[in-house]
């Protein structure tokens, strides 16, 4: 290592500095504190008087069927969410990629539902998906395409579709603005030259787009994973706590907040951090050539 | 013939394809202004259009509550959040992305472990923090507490940008003596000015919609921000959910970052353009 | 938790700051969302104000009762001053008791003898007065008196009529035309509504409680099997699928619009469906909830009280506030100006009350004989009992597995839950 190389490796602690200190004030704490909660029989209603019972709450958690069936539910919410959102917010970008005609007001417009507070919006689809008197119903029975009411979100068989359509709905956006962000920086000369070569399209975009802007897609999808696993507020007002929709998360706080066990429930929490560890763990190693490689230098 | 015959059906499939999405993406907003027209028993029947369109929902909004304080408040807080969050992001994503150092991985991994565990489980412990610097009920509190939900996100998105940016840029400035703060404020800020538009949105957004931090830290009514000042609304009784006046703040706080998008979207695209001088 | 002690040593001092030795204290209260609730409260509060010299601080809380119980719990395991008088839920007062002062030795015994019995005895905790009834609720069944006339109906004495009239007329009336017409709608989503509703079928049919007042288990008999079933058919029959994720609103939202003919619901919802604008005003009654064969009315009951936090600095100006805003007159003045059901019987005999309320009298029947949730026996377990009571009818009605079978289930968990954090 050259003076010059030491000297850059100074500078960047020093840059490291200020967001690592905001974040150890903040952070630090609230976690310590869930994984130390996690080895005890804390109540809330008395946080001062608590026993070490090591590490009884994860085994009382591991046998509980509903644990196990609402670790199912979110893995399968957050595959099949992510991969939509995915999909259609490359589509998105791709489209307003294009030099279309009212490309701007298309760009606001597609933003909208990421605009709207989560507590509105599960509500206002839950509405929406009114077996009765809801929107979806009355449209799809007026012209046809069903006889009978769909009862969207009571029907075990739907429900957790049901939020999963919510969840794109509402988290697209954040895939379409930084795909559409990396699209901007491919360069138009590489077009060009394939176009002129004759190669057909589709080949232009697997060969030479999505190559590209594949840090930006990943970025994109491992926060949106980290999210998705962590689902609370769309699945806690959408279904409240049916067990064919609950998720980690809503597990977590009904024994840390409405059966005030806050041993157990940090005991969830930690689990739960555990597992998105490790899925991100995996998926950062898949894309370590994209995400976590160092500059060129 | 046959082939523009294939280019007319593709650029029929292509309208197509954009009417889907925004149907998609429109309808559920359409309906929610709808819905705010409407009052009482009209609410419970699906027509497509408010037939008497009732406004009183949206004076209702501002006479029960400050509620314009509240968005003063959401916008207060999220802008705050963003400056902060971007002002720190920028430098770690410098030495993230454009420095090569021991424990450099291990660093960049503390920061997405953070966005690793459910917030309610955050919230007690940010709760006795809150208090224990003394925010409670003060706007700052909220800023401090979403620096646990923007900054990780901001600093990775911020470092996979700059990285991308080519190495002679600073090089030669950095030879010829030049400080590194200078080279992030002279080089490396106009051109990611784009980077900086984006993420600073998403995190705006981010901030903006936030719930359970600002319930919790929050008491009286000119501190709360407009999530919460939503999830106040109520009518004669708690089981009553009184649907138009929600739906009609729902829609007055959307224009906001309608107006924000509108405003910025041309530093996306434009400003991203300028920084895509290949090394 | 060194933390909970300087927040501890904090507020110690601020309770010795200059402030608070003036003589004007400041109340702080929460009582309700934002809209006529909190209006109604605030009038109360500042009248109290007036008489006393004191000033009153309103704080707004959510909407959802599941959200307003998370940030009481999280003030007041912190130990908060910021509240002093906090408006909590007919079952909260096991879960939130240690936080509040007993208010026994404040209030006199002719005045607790005065109110609903049933009320009173589940504001009691350990011999502790937790907190003082403000108004109350009770479920009731709504029905379409025109529908009944139409086709020769009464008002269902039992389930088994209920059932029957329900079926028979949506099915006439259905061929009749009104295609989307269905029988009987309820709050059947898994959440603490259905606890409510599914009681209410139990007890009415003499299966007797979820846990009964020593604290045993006795959910898991014959006659809380057959009322659970009998629900479990009326899904896809009288009642649609989609009644698995209805509240109240829901429930309220198809009846008011006239797709059905029975609706159990909490007394809010009269004033409402026969509002101005209402498809069904003036076709609706209101009744006492069917029992089963050899069973008694009833209904669940609900309701708020006013609680005095253990953490307030202005403790004695705290209680004289509850006592104002509990009191007769107040009570009156509430039922009078938005219609809150009183906790006293006789105001129901009040002939102010009667003329603004033509379904006062049901409503002290209903009330008088109103079953209470098992939440002052199994104190700070409540929300774990209920929440595994309601899953285990949730699950009946979605058609997994039978109430015999889910109601076993369901006697060993709360065996379990028993065991582990004792009741």
């Amino acid at each position: 290592m050259g003076p010059l190389a030491r000297r850059r490796a100074r500078a960047a602690w020093w840059f490291l500095l200020p967001s690592l200190t905001v974040l150890l004030l903040i952070a630090g704490w609230p976690l310590l504190r869930t994984i130390g909660f996690s080895l005890t029989d804390a109540y809330l209603g008395d946080l001062e008087n608590y026993s070490f019972v090591g590490l009884d709450n994860f085994i009382l958690l591991s046998q509980d069927p509903f644990w196990w069936q609402s670790v199912q539910n979110t893995l399968f919410f957050t595959v099949a969410s992510v991969a939509l959102e995915l999909v259609l917010g490359l589509t998105i970008a791709l489209i307003l990629n294009v030099a279309l005609p009212g490309r701007g007001v298309m760009r606001a417009a597609v933003l909208i539902p990421w605009a709207i507070p989560t507590i509105v919006s599960a509500r206002m689809w839950q509405w929406m998906y009114n077996d009765l008197y809801g929107v979806f119903n009355q449209m799809l029975m007026g012209v046809g395409v069903i006889a009978e009411p769909i009862a969207w979100t009571a029907d075990p068989a739907l429900s957790l579709w049901a939020v999963v359509a919510v969840d794109v709905w509402k988290t697209t956006p954040f895939v379409a603005l930084l795909a559409l962000a990396a699209l901007q920086l491919v360069p138009r000369e590489l077009y060009e030259a394939a176009r002129v070569d004759g190669v057909h399209p589709v080949k232009i975009f697997f060969r030479i787009t999505l190559p590209l802007i594949m840090p930006a897609l990943l970025v994109a999808m491992v926060f949106r994973m980290l999210d998705a696993l962590r689902i609370f507020d769309l699945i806690y007002i959408l279904t409240s706590g049916s067990p064919s929709t609950m998720s980690m998360s809503v597990y977590a706080r009904r024994h840390l907040v409405e059966f005030q066990d806050v041993g157990y429930g940090s005991a969830a929490s930690t689990f739960l951090f555990a597992l998105v560890a490790l899925i991100t763990a995996t998926v950062l190693t898949l894309g370590r050539a994209h995400l976590t490689r160092e500059v060129r230098q | 013939m046959r082939l523009s015959r294939a280019r007319l059906l593709r650029r029929i499939l292509f309208y197509l394809l954009i009417t889907i999405i925004l149907i998609y993406t429109l309808f559920p907003f359409y309906w929610a202004v709808v819905s705010s027209l409407k009052s009482g028993s009209a609410l419970f029947e699906a027509h497509p259009l408010p037939i008497d369109p009732a406004w009183s929902n949206y004076t209702a909004v501002f006479q029960e509550q400050p509620f314009g304080r509240n968005i003063l408040n959401s916008i207060l807080v999220s802008t705050a959040t963003v400056a902060l969050s971007l002002l720190l992001a920028v430098t770690a994503a410098y030495a993230f992305g454009r420095i090569s150092f021991r424990g450099r991985l291990p660093l960049l991994l503390t920061f997405l472990g953070v966005s690793m565990f459910p917030q309610v489980a955050v919230l007690s412990g940010m709760f006795e923090l809150i208090r224990t610097l003394g925010l409670y009920n003060n706007l700052l509190g909220l800023v401090v507490s979403y620096m646990i939900i923007t900054l990780p996100f901001t600093v990775w998105v911020l470092t996979i940008f700059m990285r991308e940016l080519p190495k002679e840029l600073e090089e030669a400035a950095l030879v010829d003596g030049a400080t590194h703060w200078q080279v992030i404020t002279h080089i490396f800020l106009p051109l990611m000015g784009p980077a900086l538009v984006s993420t600073g949105l998403l995190a705006f957004i981010t901030a903006w919609n936030e719930f359970l931090f600002a319930l919790t830290f929050t008491l009286t009514g000119e501190m709360r921000t407009v999530p919460v000042a939503i999830a106040l609304i109520s009518g004669a009784s708690a089981y009553e959910l009184p649907w138009g006046r929600i739906m009609a703040a729902s829609v007055i706080v959307t224009v906001p970052l309608v107006l924000l998008v509108l405003v910025f979207q041309r530093k996306i695209v434009a400003g991203l353009t300028a920084g895509a001088v290949k090394g | 938790m060194r933390l909970n002690n300087i927040l501890r040593l904090g507020l110690l001092l601020l309770c010795l700051s200059p402030a608070t030795l003036v003589r004007a204290a400041t109340v702080s209260i929460s009582c309700g969302a934002v809209g006529i609730e909190l209006e109604v409260c605030r009038d109360g509060a500042e009248a109290w104000a007036e008489k006393t010299g004191n000033e009153i601080r309103i704080i707004s809380t959510p909407n959802s009762t599941t959200d307003r119980l998370a940030l009481y719990q999280q003030l007041l395991a912190a130990g908060s001053a910021d509240i002093d008088v906090f408006q909590i839920d007919v079952v909260w007062p096991g879960i939130l008791h240690e936080h509040f002062i007993d208010l026994k030795p404040h209030i006199e015994p002719e005045r607790l003898r005065a109110q609903f019995e049933n009320i009173i005895d589940a504001n009691i905790v350990d011999g502790h007065l937790v907190a003082l009834p403000w108004f109350v609720d009770a479920g009731l069944l709504y029905y379409r008196k025109d529908l009944l006339d139409k086709h020769g109906f009464g008002v269902p004495e039992t389930w088994e009529a209920l059932t029957h009239t329900a079926a028979t007329i949506q099915k006439t009336e259905r061929a009749g035309g009104n295609r989307d017409l269905w029988g009987f709608v309820w709050q059947g989503r898994a959440y603490e509504g259905l606890t409510c509703n599914a009681l209410e079928w139990v007890h009415s049919s003499g299966g007797g409680n979820i846990v009964d007042d020593r604290g045993e288990v006795i959910i898991n008999n014959p006659a809380a099997v057959e009322a659970i079933d009998q629900a479990a058919a009326w899904i896809g029959t009288i009642t649609p699928l989609g009644v698995l994720n209805y509240e109240e609103e829901q429930a309220r939202g198809v009846f008011q619009s006239g797709r059905a003919l029975f609706m159990r619901n909490w007394p809010y919802a009269w004033t409402l469906v026969n509002g101005g604008d209402s498809p069904v005003r003036g076709k609706v009654g209101i009744a006492a909830l069917p029992r089963g064969e050899d069973g008694v009315h009833t209904g669940t009951l609900g309701g708020w009280q006013l609680a005095v936090s253990r953490y307030s600095g202005v403790r004695q100006e705290a209680i004289d506030l509850v006592r104002h805003l509990s009191s007769r007159r107040e009570q009156k003045r509430r039922a009078l100006e938005a219609g809150y059901n009183p906790t006293w019987p006789e105001l129901y005999d009040d002939p102010e009350v009667r003329a603004a309320h033509p379904i006062a009298p049901t409503l002290r029947k209903v009330l008088a004989g109103a079953v209470a949730r098992p939440s002052d026996v199994t104190g700070r377990s409540y929300n774990q009992v209920s929440n595994a009571f309601w899953s285990a009818v949730h699950a009946t009605l979605a058609g997994k597995g039978d109430a015999a079978g889910n109601l076993a289930l369901l006697e060993r968990r709360l065996e379990r839950i028993r065991r582990h954090r004792g009741w």
